[in-house]
């Protein structure tokens, strides 16, 4: 409280019922929640991110995370939560394959939000707003462990498909498990390097027009790709 | 031959109906979750087609298509199917769901004790079933156990509860929605001070628990420190990190007291998006046309509160329907000559038409509503099943009770299958039941519409 913290905001977003809120409880208290019942309205919560940790230049950061409750009867009010967001988280369902699909209407809707009145929630898929896209965008898929064993390839490799489109990064998890997010694993890293990345756009990047000047923006800095060396795809820990 | 024709026409039109409620459960109902048990999409697409094929038997014995013994003969099959349907097949899919959803039953992983869990409680089921014959007047003794009549007379107390409670509802919130008088003025500064409220509250929200992240992460960095220090230092420990520790308390009690404050800020918020839409809706053609529509709707509501009244104060019991009365009036009184027999024939055709088409198509946007508003990827298949369950009650009652709007001769196929029932109690039952929910709806709308205007001005007061 001596020194103040600056803060990004990122929403986390995703049809109702796919565990964003016991998503965003995991990441920032660090351990499975309990109970959950229907978000109504938005939950916030905060997580201090060391942004370069390690470096000397390591800086504390509040990342706000704001999930969104996703049910269909408050639709026409969930833009009130959108305004000056920095980040995107998109959740989605391992075992329903239609919340998948729907990310991209969320996508749509955020990223639509002035672009004046919406007509019954339809969006159009425009491929070059999406590409446009300034937002750093990242894919969870969770509840994994519901998913029978003889699935589990075909579902993942599906998961995927969606963060290709967004290019994006994907992670897939369990939100009831605490070590899939413990500090360390492959999750984590992405995560984190999820984090820097958005605190980087907010603060350290001057000019955000010109296509080619975002695209190089969009790889994550050279400082940060020393500590995941394993800069691949692994999708189970 | 004819008979083989009739049959071959009559699975046709069922195909048809299947056809069509597979295509509504899978656009429709489950639009946003995967499909992971076909046997729920089967056994709704069956009912679907069961009931339609009542409805479609109706209108062949007015139109007078097909043999008459073909038709008694797709009656009884469809009401035994029906029957099966409702009281076996729906129930026991619905136990086996609940139970394999239950926390201590997940743990197991068995099949054997599942599926003799779900025999239990479909038994418990069927004891309460039963014993609902009990207290209503219904049946005489002189019916075998598993006659027609035993099952449907239940299933139809059941449904002309349902029906009559929907009906009730409907009739007092039909004109609610539809009538711009009961449209509570919002305008756009009054969304956006709301809105503004809302995310200074959670602003609010988030210093707190940055405040509370940060006390944390202080105790965390220091906790391992102080350990070597001894004595001396778990004293300074205990004074330093006492205020702390209840700050972090006292915060979290707050932001628990905020967080309930803007769940229900946005309730408003959501509250105020609705009006304004339906201000903007009213505006436009088809909400006028509404509006009017419900002046009218309106008028009929009174009619059929007091007319339930009426028959429940004065113990009426209907004779004649309202086609043969309105010829009557217009044969006798108003002296009009013209073939009775074939203009009975066609008005009744219209008129159960139409009442079969609203009510097949109410039911269908009142279950998809609700699905949305209730269904949730654990339990979506539960409920749909229990919509299955429903929508099969319901249109058994509807066609016991539309042999009240029909003229005597295309009453007979109705009687003549379901036997000896005692249809009038059906009528008076729907009536008490109707009166209630209407009389209670009317005082839950008003309830709800008197809080929020006040609510409302006291914002503005700010």
């Amino acid at each position: 409280m001596a020194v103040p913290v600056e803060k990004v905001k990122v929403l986390v977003l995703g049809d109702s019922g796919v565990g964003k809120s016991s998503l965003v409880h995991l990441i920032s208290q660090g351990e499975a929640m309990g109970n959950s019942a229907w978000t109504i309205g938005c939950n916030v919560d905060v997580k201090l991110h060391d942004y370069r940790e390690g470096t000397p230049h390591e800086k504390t950061f509040c990342v706000e995370l704001w999930d969104v409750g996703g049910s269909i009867n408050h639709s026409l009010s969930h833009s009130v939560f959108f305004n000056s967001a920095h980040g995107l988280i998109l959740v989605h369902d391992l075992t329903n394959r239609k919340s998948q699909g729907n990310l991209r209407r969320w996508l749509g809707e955020v990223l639509n939000k002035d672009a004046g009145k919406k007509n019954n929630g339809e969006f159009d898929y425009d491929e070059e707003v999406f590409s446009e896209n300034q937002l750093p965008v990242l894919v969870i898929g969770t509840k994994m462990d519901r998913i029978p064993d003889n699935n589990l390839e075909e579902v993942l490799s599906r998961s995927s498909s969606v963060a290709g489109q967004c290019r994006a990064d994907f992670i897939n998890l369990d939100c009831m498990q605490n070590k899939h997010l413990a500090a360390g694993t492959t999750n984590a890293v992405k995560l984190s390097r999820f984090f820097d990345k958005v605190i980087e756009k907010r603060y350290y990047t001057q000019d955000p027009r010109g296509r080619l000047g975002s695209q190089e923006r969009r790889r994550p800095p050279s400082m940060t790709r020393t500590f995941s060396p394993t800069f691949l795809q692994e999708k189970l820990d | 031959m004819s008979f083989f024709v009739d049959s071959c026409i009559m699975f046709t039109t069922q195909a048809f109906f299947f056809g069509f409620g597979w295509l509504f459960f899978m656009r429709q109902l489950f639009k946003d979750y995967e499909i992971h048990h076909r046997v729920v999409q089967l056994t709704f697409a069956v009912t679907f087609a069961l009931s339609c094929t009542m409805f479609e038997l109706i209108i062949f014995e007015i139109v007078g298509f097909l043999n008459s013994s073909s038709r008694y003969f797709h009656w009884k099959l469809d009401l035994y199917a029906m029957l099966f349907s409702l009281i076996f097949l729906l129930p026991f899919y619905i136990a086996y769901f609940i139970v394999s959803n239950l926390r201590f039953v997940q743990s197991f992983q068995r099949r054997r004790l599942i599926v003799w869990l779900t025999v239990g409680v479909w038994l418990t089921f069927m004891y309460f079933f039963w014993k609902l014959g009990d207290p209503f007047p219904i049946l005489s003794a002189k019916h075998g156990i598993f006659s027609i009549e035993q099952g449907i007379s239940r299933v139809g107390v059941i449904g002309v509860t349902l029906m009559a409670l929907l009906s009730g509802f409907g009739a007092v919130n039909c004109p609610y929605t539809y009538m711009e008088y009961f449209l509570r003025h919002v305008t756009d500064t009054d969304i956006q001070s709301h809105e503004r409220r809302l995310l200074q509250n959670m602003e609010i929200i988030l210093t707190k628990k940055k405040r509370i992240a940060l006390a944390k992460r202080e105790t965390r960095q220091a906790g391992p420190g102080t350990q070597r220090q001894g004595i001396w230092g778990m004293l300074k420990n205990v004074t330093t990190s006492l205020p702390a520790g209840e700050n972090v308390r006292q915060l979290q009690q707050d932001v628990e007291a905020l967080e309930e404050l803007s769940r229900q800020l946005f309730l408003e918020v959501v509250d105020l998006h609705e009006q304004r839409e339906r201000i903007a809706y009213s505006k436009t053609l088809k909400g006028k046309y509404f509006n009017i529509m419900g002046y009218f709707f309106s008028l009929y509501c009174m009619w059929k509160i007091f007319i339930s009244t009426v028959n429940i104060v004065f113990d009426r019991v209907g004779k004649t329907d309202p086609i043969t009365r309105g010829i009557e009036i217009v044969v006798v009184y108003l002296g009009f000559q013209f073939d009775v027999k074939f203009w009975s024939q066609h008005i009744s055709f219209l008129l159960v038409g139409i009442l079969i088409v609203t009510s097949i198509r109410g039911l269908l946007i009142t279950m998809t509503k609700f699905f949305y508003a209730i269904a949730s990827s654990k339990s979506s298949n539960i409920i749909v099943l229990l919509f299955a369950e429903i929508m099969g009650m319901y249109f058994i009652s509807s066609v016991l009770l539309m042999r009240m709007n029909m003229p005597e001769e295309y009453r007979l196929i109705i009687t003549e299958v379901l036997g000896d029932l005692q249809f009038n109690f059906y009528h008076r039952w729907f009536d008490v039941i109707f009166l209630v929910s209407a009389l209670s709806s009317i005082g839950f709308l008003y309830l709800a519409h008197k809080q929020a205007p006040e609510k409302h001005m006291m914002q503005s007061m700010y």
